[in-house]
């Protein structure tokens, strides 16, 4: 019966571990995406990218990797089976951040250079088009129903919005100094948008562009100024919002409907990208100037684990 | 034939709008001698700060292209040696407000208080002098070259972190080299350094180019260094004359730091971090070299009175300056904090760099340097030191 009970338990552990999945991490100045076991938390592997990786993503069979290295002015695309580069694809000048349209044969790359977002046809490998937008483009995400693209322009402060089908833009909205990282919700319903320097998260209604909330951050014993907001992860059942705070090291849990800040955890030096576990109950933080990734239990609060990577991690994602 | 009156209107008021929209930024700069560069691994510059600003006025148009406001850049040269008051007479003419001054302190004074100067803002992106900032402070100036105070005291503070305590000060032969050691002086003071050696550089300029030039220079600067102990050498020499001979010359092996070797500067053609990387991409596609802190200063002047425009929908001068100068306020300037003006003097808040010859050493405000308001304000003249009544 004992002998059972661990059996079960050991089951449990196992089916809970399964879904702790892989973790890539591009590491901007190393040329190098790092590969971490999620079961272990352990550092498995390092796969040699182009130059300046950043943006990075899955295809949508799960199997390759898509990794923007802007200096060389394309996307990687690395096997996920061999962990090596297996060719590339167009991208435009300076790709930083991508999405990849739930048709999953587009991908849209903000060109930081060029004030642009490429829309790039990736069976055919050829930009289809590309759409003029704000100064420095970088944060970009896609609404889950296919519907509309969202790009954020640094210098410029302005939301970018784009529709899917025409690709054209719908709408341009100010909003808080140096936007980084835009996230459209699970239900495509709201827009999240992160201002470094104000270190505030915008919440706008993704059809009306009106402003549902907007979420300060302070934490005690770091000026105002170091508390800036960059990356966001929204959980898939809409109950909560991360938000990275970059040199102030810290990661904030907030409440998705009330827009409260529930708590915050101490994670490594200057929190970039942030990525959810595929079970949403783990959250990875590339951290740049420590050049580690910190992993935070969401069901205990609590990190539970600092591992070393390349230098200056920039983005992360996780595969299942 | 009501909606065609309406049609009508409409179309009459389109340029009227567009006209009201356009905002113009004036860009003086002063006839000035070309400074020749020390290495040859540096060329002469021609566009110093104007290319800055043509770049800012590239950044606000492709936003106002989105905010349906038009920014435009007006390139004005005073002769040498004229009074500005005839250009601030033009511009006035031409209905420019916003000026931003690439002009040595005492011409910009005598800018900002020509008649007609009265209605304008000037944005000031190449004098240093802490007395325009001060006792000679004016309410109709922005500074956002920082204060000769601003890059001592962010020098001061590297300093003490590395625990250099004992300084070694030489000074050029120009006003402004006084002036600055003045700072330095005042930095050492503030921040707990000691000043145990002082220098006057008495020797021509240029020597090095001559075939034996190096000769004179291998025995010249080891005696001019010949003094007691110290942790570093803080250099003032703003006209480029010597400091650049200082390193691997000295008497005793110490590092040089100032206005050569470590470099305090508010940009330096070495920064990458903090998006630096693609505001000198930008730059230099425009330029064709790596931006330099004149043309920061005068890019920084240019985006602020764009992002105040576009932040408040206006191409009022008055509730443009009024937003420069209010608490709202926030420039990105890619020093990984936002810049905004003080209240009391005009100058714009910012991070100092401490510059390496090919990589960036540090910033200030160092960490530890407290302020009970934004720690950018430990560097240069705080509220309660200014002399400014505006």
């Amino acid at each position: 019966m004992q002998a059972l009970i661990i059996a079960a338990l050991c089951l449990g552990f196992m089916a809970q571990t399964a879904l702790a999945g892989t973790i890539y991490v591009s590491n901007e100045q190393d040329n190098t995406v790092s590969v971490i076991d999620g079961d272990t938390l352990s550092l498995v592997d390092t796969i040699p990218v182009g130059r300046r990786p950043r943006g990075i993503g899955l295809s949508a069979d799960k199997e390759k990797l898509y990794v923007a290295v802007g200096d060389d002015n394309r996307i990687d695309v690395v096997d996920l089976k061999t962990r090596k580069v297996e060719g590339s694809l167009p991208s435009g000048e300076d790709p930083e951040l991508f999405v990849l349209h739930p048709d999953g044969r587009r991908l849209f790359v903000a060109n930081e250079n060029d004030n642009l977002v490429s829309v790039l046809d990736i069976p055919e490998r050829r930009i289809v088009t590309e759409v003029q937008v704000g100064v420095e483009p970088e944060g970009m995400s896609v609404s889950p129903d296919g519907q509309f693209v969202v790009n954020t322009s640094e210098t410029t402060s302005m939301l970018h919005v784009i529709d899917a089908s025409t690709l054209e833009l719908v709408d341009n909205v100010l909003v808080g100094t140096r936007p980084r990282v835009a996230q459209v919700s699970a239900d495509s319903r709201q827009i999240w948008v992160s201002s470094e320097l104000r270190g505030t998260v915008e919440v706008f209604d993704a059809q009306t562009r009106e402003p549902l909330g907007k979420i300060a951050f302070e934490v005690p014993g770091i000026p105002r100024e170091l508390v800036q907001a960059v990356g966001i992860q929204l959980a898939p059942d809409r109950s909560r919002a991360y938000v990275a705070l970059g040199p102030a090291n810290r990661v904030a849990e907030v409440d998705a409907k009330t827009f409260k800040v529930l708590r915050t955890y101490l994670v490594g030096q200057r929190v970039w990208h942030i990525a959810l576990s595929p079970d949403g109950k783990r959250l990875y933080t590339a951290n740049g100037n420590s050049s580690d990734v910190s992993v935070i239990d969401l069901e205990n609060r609590e990190v539970i684990k600092t591992i070393g990577v390349g230098r200056s991690p920039w983005g992360l994602v996780v595969a299942p | 034939m009501r909606l065609l009156l309406a049609c009508l209107v409409l179309l009459m008021s389109i340029p009227a709008l567009a006209e009201n929209d356009a905002i113009t930024i004036a860009v003086v700069t002063q006839e000035r001698e070309p400074v020749q560069p020390v290495s040859p691994l540096d060329g002469e510059i021609k566009d110093e700060g104007v290319a800055g600003a043509r770049l800012g006025i590239a950044d606000n148009a492709t936003t106002g292209r989105f905010t349906g406001q038009r920014f435009t850049l007006s390139e004005r040269t005073i002769p040498k040696d004229a009074s500005p008051v005839d250009a601030i007479h033009a511009l006035a003419a031409d209905g420019i407000r916003f000026v931003v001054a690439d002009l040595d302190a005492q011409v910009l004074l005598a800018a900002a208080s020509a008649p007609e100067a009265h209605g304008m803002l000037f944005l000031n992106s190449r004098a240093t002098d802490d007395e325009v900032r001060n006792e000679a402070c004016r309410a109709n100036i922005l500074h956002t070259a920082p204060s000769r105070a601003m890059l001592a005291d962010g020098l001061a503070q590297y300093l003490m972190a590395k625990r250099w305590r004992k300084w070694f000060l030489i000074t050029g032969r120009t006003p402004g080299d006084r002036l600055m050691t003045r700072v330095y002086r005042r930095a050492a003071k503030r921040f707990g350094a000691e000043i145990v050696a002082e220098k006057e550089w008495t020797f021509k300029p240029g020597h090095a180019r001559t075939d034996t030039g190096h000769v004179t220079l291998q025995s010249e600067i080891p005696a001019l260094t010949q003094v007691q102990d110290h942790d570093v050498l803080v250099v003032a020499d703003e006209a480029n004359e010597f400091g650049d001979y200082l390193p691997g010359r000295t008497a005793r092996p110490r590092p040089v730091a100032g206005t050569h070797g470590l470099v305090t500067t508010a940009w330096s053609a070495v920064s990458e971090q903090w998006g630096a990387t693609q505001l000198h991409a930008r730059f230099e596609k425009l330029a064709g070299r790596r931006m330099n802190a004149v043309d920061y200063a005068a890019w920084a002047a240019v985006r602020a009175v764009g992002e105040a425009a576009i932040r408040t929908r206006s191409s009022d001068p008055s509730v443009i300056a009024a937003y420069l100068r209010g608490s709202d306020f926030s420039l990105s300037g890619f020093k990984g904090q936002g810049q905004s003006f003080r209240p009391w003097d005009g100058q714009m808040r910012q991070p100092i760099l401490i510059a390496g010859p090919r990589l960036l050493v540090s910033v200030s405000p160092q960490a530890g340097y407290l302020h009970r308001g934004s720690e950018l304000d430990s560097l240069g003249f705080d509220r309660e030191e200014s002399q400014c009544r505006l």
